[in-house]
């Protein structure tokens, strides 16, 4: 039987393929706003990560706790990370990644 | 069919195609309904995982304030401060052979990982509390109570941070001591008596 959504690596596969296009994302796009939510991909695809290795291990529940705080902790970055490019946007009236130099010169 | 591999099959799709939409899309709020998608379907894989209180908090804190802030805050910019503008057909061809590269290296990775596989590894039956709130809320306050404090330190310093960064008004002052482009650079250069004046030279061809 091919048992769809209820082995490790089905899961693993999905998690991979949606980091790495969080991760092309996050080193293509020039769109600060669009690469603040590339790393919520990546976060994202991380946390099924360890849910699914959590559901294999199932002893205890540790994956499903780091999956808990790891949403705590992207809260916590898209928060910091859009005031960031609010004040920049202030600044520059841009929010092309290419624009902010401001510390170089 | 089970009914299960449908589900599984209906959240993977929504997932990956929210994905690509977030990482293609040249319009923000589109890239933030697919950032919505694939927090829908994972949200969906968690349930199949028989982690109903992470699905949940997924919902309310993905899908009910972190992609809500997003759309605030492309709101907040303005409808086409967020649009993509054109890059130098160099810089294009440079990003789409590094956006190559790495899908290039991602698909090696999972092409071993998924060729190394002899046996796969299939769940078991799981616990009936597995991820139910009782069983994760108690071990949150349990084993995981200092983090958790923690946790709530991290997200007071995030917001009076975010706070902090957004409500610091560069008030132009009466007389700015120095004329250097810095100086200019943080205090606006819609200062009046800097209106007239061009900014300072920055190389515009930037990769």
């Amino acid at each position: 039987m091919n048992a769809l959504g209820y082995m490790l690596e089905h899961y693993t596969l999905l998690s991979g393929v949606i980091f790495t296009l969080g991760a092309v994302g996050f080193l293509v796009r020039r769109n600060a706003l669009v690469q603040l939510m590339s790393i919520e991909l990546m976060l994202n695809a991380v946390s099924l990560a360890l849910v699914s290795y959590n559901r294999v291990h199932d002893s205890d529940m540790n994956g499903q706790m780091f999956a808990f705080f790891l949403i705590a902790v992207a809260a916590a970055e898209a928060a910091v990370g859009l005031a960031i490019v609010l004040a920049f946007y202030r600044l520059r009236a841009t929010v092309n990644t290419d624009e902010a130099d401001v510390l170089k010169h | 069919m089970n009914p299960g591999n449908v589900f599984f099959a209906m959240c993977a799709i929504v997932a990956v195609v929210g994905a690509l939409a977030t990482v293609l899309a040249r319009n923000p709020i589109r890239g933030a309904v697919g950032l919505l998608s694939t927090i829908l379907g994972i949200a969906g894989l968690f349930l199949l995982l028989k982690a109903q209180f992470l699905a949940a908090i997924q919902l309310i804190v993905y899908a009910g304030a972190v992609v809500v802030l997003f759309v605030f805050v492309i709101m907040l910019l303005g409808p086409d401060a967020g649009l993509s503008t054109r890059a130098p057909a160099r810089a294009h061809a440079a990003r789409a052979l590094g956006g190559l590269l790495l899908l290039a290296l991602g698909g090696t990775g999972l092409a071993l990982l998924m060729g190394s596989v002899e046996a796969p590894t299939r769940f078991g039956a799981a616990r009936v509390d597995h991820g139910s709130i009782e069983a994760v809320g108690g071990l949150l306050f349990h084993r995981g109570i200092v983090p958790f404090e923690l946790a709530t330190a991290l997200l007071i310093v995030a917001v009076i941070g975010a706070i902090a960064v957004v409500r610091t008004t560069h008030a132009p002052k009466a007389k700015p001591v120095v004329d250097s482009p810095t100086q200019r650079m943080f205090h606006g250069p819609l200062h009046p008596r800097d209106a007239g004046r061009p900014l300072p030279e920055r190389d515009e061809a930037a990769p």
